[in-house]
């Protein structure tokens, strides 16, 4: 059998290295980009001087010889869906068994002609990197990053860290503030000031001025913002090209079955570009998250070599940095929601918080959002796939932790606001220690 | 809502904070050139001044310098143009670091008159530290108290320097405050206490293999001639060795040691500090590092048994073996040349951690330890990791960490020192050092079970 996989991202590699365990089939993973698979999220790391470009290879290169994973850096032009063949862009052919889409995404870029002018740009790509990288050696006076998302506060932090003045244009009247709740976004506004960005909240580009080089950003509300480098951070939305004119059924990304295939037998398509055809309630049916990505792979994988899983996506997560700020959800946390209630506590420096977040009439908890500390993954999500009670909760809370040791702890916090507003006496039934933690789930299930 | 525009600020430092950071430069410099003049000039005059104005101008300036760097940046990982700055990247500035810590070893091992050591009497930099030795023990000062003093001051002042820039994590402090405790108390101050009481020089926390002529008969007999106290010494180092370094192995992982006790691990801590991220973490130098290591390890091991046997008998000779140069070698290639002028020498070049990795036969004791038969492990949170390699990069022992966390698995290394520091880079928090009875695939199992 031979297994073509276009696209070497997290999803493709994942895919690949997930087919080798369980077969010996041909495996071919095709990547215009980069010869060698890399951690798109660790390119920022590079340009902060943090990392050098080899750090950030999924492996060390010798790997994939060593899996018999046989690596093309070269472009597909086509795929043929009727002899299953795909061209590359050197005229070579192809031909597969089985071919894996995960081309993943593209940035948003909208359609201006003052796109085209020079310093103004994306941040997806590795290109997008040495670009930005080249703009800086000539020097950057002052930086405009255009939309709030998570690779905005990315580019940000890069300018930052090499001392550019920034102004930071956002959509909402806070940072992220359609995806957190208000408190989180808040915090993390402030936290975006203290470094010294310059955020404007509810503004966005009208247009850019300059003739070959960018001179000036006009936003939305008129104001004029002289600059020499404007980073467009919009979002990203499915590559699917490909898939398109090969005549695979698409919508926003490539349309998958539970099992990731696409509308053709031979074809899965997994990671950012894929769109679920029944995504489950209350989930999006494009994810383009890493982790999502990487589940997918190994998904796709099982199904190739003949396993027939399906594809869930189960219970939501996410993590990210702002900053010196981390970010991690589980579950559901609402930006604003009248059928749930929240526990919120936040430090006095602004800069770490807790939120539970449980259903206003069965007290069940749905989600717990994260900012500045660390809880452990496995047991937010058993608390919540079991719809505990939120009391439950609070009193084991510290078995959640996740935080390094000799930390600060919080967790008496949590439950004086839970006595609070519950007229509550509830004091606390756990420790921070692993073993404890398994010993808890193992009792449960027991119950 | 509408918010005001703030007045832009400009992240990097400019005007006078420069100034300042210059200032403090100049105070360190200056305090250096007064050392180096001194050396140099070849000055014999026996001077607490000059040699108090050195100590306090670089101190100061040094402390200083930390404060105003830090206090500008906010708590969180300072890691900005690691890789950008030829001191930190093994450009040319790291390598004339290399060179000079190199030659300064080569001459304090084995040209000590160089810096001054004379059988009759000192003169320059061995001399400058004259006051401070007959100050501590009433004697006039050896290259060995020299390099005592440096070294303890090395980790004291690099020491503060790491534990403000790690001031958000806790791990980190306390840990460093340890190292700082242990080489100032028990491997500075209390022998040399020893010593101006008439007792043999002892550091209680330098244990057999780490200290390698414990069991050479010299040092038995000097024991055993000093009474009461010269048994406690050895009864101590072998309850250290066959009961203390399992027992807390077992329970908290080499890192007891490596990152909260050991000198050399104290000095790669702080003074290394600015070079961890220089080991290799490639397949190939794992492969080197464990044959090396246990190499040494045997060594020693067939090294302490020849020379007892030695001792027993009376012959130096068994099969090809001979106790007189197994030692010999040992002290001279392993004791010096890779402890010292390879080991913190070669910081700038190969990381903080070339000793401890490739050649400490301790830490290879502590591994075995640690890999068989301990709760201590690294566990990664769930599915979080986004496999950026920070962590591989900033392992000091060139761990590549990132290739099991991203696999979700445990962190089972013999080489790991529990430094904690694969945990604070982690920019997704998915590493945490713990001490625990249950595996990765223990916990899976639990979890798994609750789903059928």
């Amino acid at each position: 059998m031979s297994v073509v996989i276009i696209g070497n991202g997290i999803a493709g590699s994942t895919a690949a290295r997930s087919i080798r365990r369980h077969s010996n089939a041909e495996i071919i993973m095709i990547s215009e980009e980069t010869e060698y698979p890399f951690s798109r999220t660790a390119l920022m790391y590079i340009f902060m001087g943090h990392m050098k470009w080899d750090h950030t290879l999924l492996f060390e290169k010798s790997f994939w010889k060593k899996n018999k994973i046989q690596l093309i850096h070269a472009k597909v032009n086509r795929i043929d869906t009727s002899t299953s063949c795909i061209t590359l862009s050197g005229g070579e052919n192809l031909s597969y068994d089985q071919l894996i889409i995960a081309t993943g995404s593209n940035p948003v870029i909208p359609e201006q002609h003052w796109i085209a002018l020079r310093g103004v740009q994306c941040l997806y790509h590795r290109a997008d990197l040495i670009q930005l990288e080249a703009r800086a050696q000539c020097g950057i006076r002052h930086a405009v990053i255009a939309g709030g998302g998570l690779i905005g506060i990315e580019l940000a932090e890069m300018l930052h860290s090499r001392g550019i003045p920034t102004t930071f244009l956002v959509r909402e009247n806070s940072y992220w503030g359609n995806v957190l709740p208000e408190e989180e976004s808040f915090m993390i506004s402030r936290h975006i000031r203290s470094m010294g960005i310059d955020l404007k909240t509810e503004e966005e580009i009208d247009r850019v001025e300059g003739l070959t080089d960018v001179q000036a950003v006009i936003t939305k509300k008129g104001e004029k913002i002289n600059c020499d480098f404007v980073g467009i951070t919009m979002g990203v939305h499915p590559q699917k090209k490909l898939a398109v004119e090969a005549g695979i059924e698409c919508n926003i990304g490539i349309l998958v079955d539970e099992y990731l295939r696409t509308s053709d037998e031979k074809i899965f398509a997994i990671g950012d570009c894929a769109e679920l055809r029944r995504p489950a309630q209350g989930r999006r049916a494009v994810e383009a998250v890493w982790f999502c990505g990487r589940t997918m792979g190994t998904i796709a994988a099982a199904n190739i070599c003949g396993q027939r899983k399906q594809y869930k996506q189960g219970i939501w997560f996410n993590a990210a940095k702002f900053f010196n700020i981390e970010y991690h959800v589980y579950g559901y946390v609402p930006v604003r929601d009248d059928t749930t209630e929240s526990l919120f506590w936040m430090d006095d420096a602004g800069i770490r918080s807790i939120r539970l977040v449980y259903d206003k009439q069965s007290c069940k908890i749905l989600g717990f959002n994260l900012m500045g500390i660390r809880y452990r993954h496995e047991l937010c999500e058993f608390w919540i796939e079991n719809q505990t009670n939120l009391r439950e909760v609070v009193t084991h809370l510290p078995l959640a932790n996740f935080d390094p040791e000799f930390s600060d702890s919080f967790e008496i916090e949590i439950l004086q606001k839970y006595n609070q507003q519950f007229n509550d006496q509830a004091f606390l039934l756990a420790d921070r220690r692993l073993d404890d933690v398994a010993k808890y789930i193992r009792q449960k299930q027991m119950q | 809502m509408n918010e005001p525009t703030l007045a832009l600020v400009n992240p990097e430092y400019h005007g006078l904070s420069r100034i300042a950071d210059r200032a403090a430069w100049a105070l360190i410099i200056s305090g250096m050139g007064i050392v180096l003049i001194y050396w140099l000039g070849n000055y014999q005059t026996y001077s607490v001044l000059t040699f108090l104005l050195s100590m306090v101008l670089i101190t100061t300036g040094a402390l200083w310098l930390y404060l105003l760097r830090y206090r500008r940046i906010p708590a969180g990982i300072q890691n900005n143009g690691i890789w950008h700055d030829g001191f930190t990247s093994r450009g040319i500035a790291g390598w004339i670091l290399s060179l000079v810590l190199t030659g300064f070893y080569i001459i304090l091992y084995w040209f000590p008159h160089v810096i001054g050591y004379g059988e009759n009497g000192n003169s320059g930099l061995v001399k400058l530290f004259d006051p401070l030795s007959y100050f501590l023990k009433g004697s006039r000062a050896s290259q060995w108290f020299v390099y005592g003093v440096l070294y303890t001051w090395t980790i004291l002042l690099m020491g503060v320097r790491f534990i403000i820039k790690y001031r958000h994590v806790k791990y980190q402090q306390w840990r460093t405050l340890s190292v700082i405790f242990f080489q100032v108390i028990f491997a500075f101050l209390l022998p040399e206490e020893l010593t101006s009481l008439n007792l043999p020089f002892n550091d209680f926390k330098n244990i057999w293999p780490l200290n390698y002529y414990f069991f050479f008969s010299w040092h038995i007999d000097e024991m055993i001639l000093h009474g009461t106290f010269g048994y406690f010494v050895l009864f101590w180092g072998i309850i250290c060795v066959v009961v203390l370094t399992p027992v807390l192995t077992y329970f908290f992982g080499k890192r007891w040691y490596c990152s909260w006790v050991c000198g050399c691990g104290g000095l790669a801590e702080t003074a290394g500090d600015p070079f961890r991220h220089l080991s290799s973490s490639t397949l190939r130098s794992w492969k080197v590092e464990r044959w090396l290591i246990h190499f040494i390890l045997i060594w020693v091991v067939l090294m302490t048994v020849m020379v007892l046997f030695t001792g027993w008998t009376g012959r130096a000779e068994f099969l090809f073996l001979n106790s007189y140069k197994l030692s010999q070698w040992y002290g001279f290639l392993i004791g010096s040349a890779f402890s010292g002028v390879i080991g913190v020498g070669f910081y700038p070049l190969m990381g903080s951690r070339v000793w401890c990795r490739f050649g400490c036969p301790m830490a290879a004791i502590l591994g075995v330890w640690q890999r068989k038969a301990s709760r201590f492990r690294i566990t990664s949170n769930g599915g979080q990791c986004i496999s950026c390699g920070n962590c591989s990069t900033y392992c000091e022992m060139g761990i590549d960490v990132k290739s099991y966390a991203q696999k979700g698995q445990d962190i089972v290394r013999a080489s790991c020192v529990g430094c904690g520091i694969c945990s604070a880079v982690c920019p997704r928090g998915v590493l945490r050092l713990e001490n625990a009875s249950v595996d990765i695939h223990q916990r899976g199992e639990i979890i798994r079970h609750n789903k059928i």
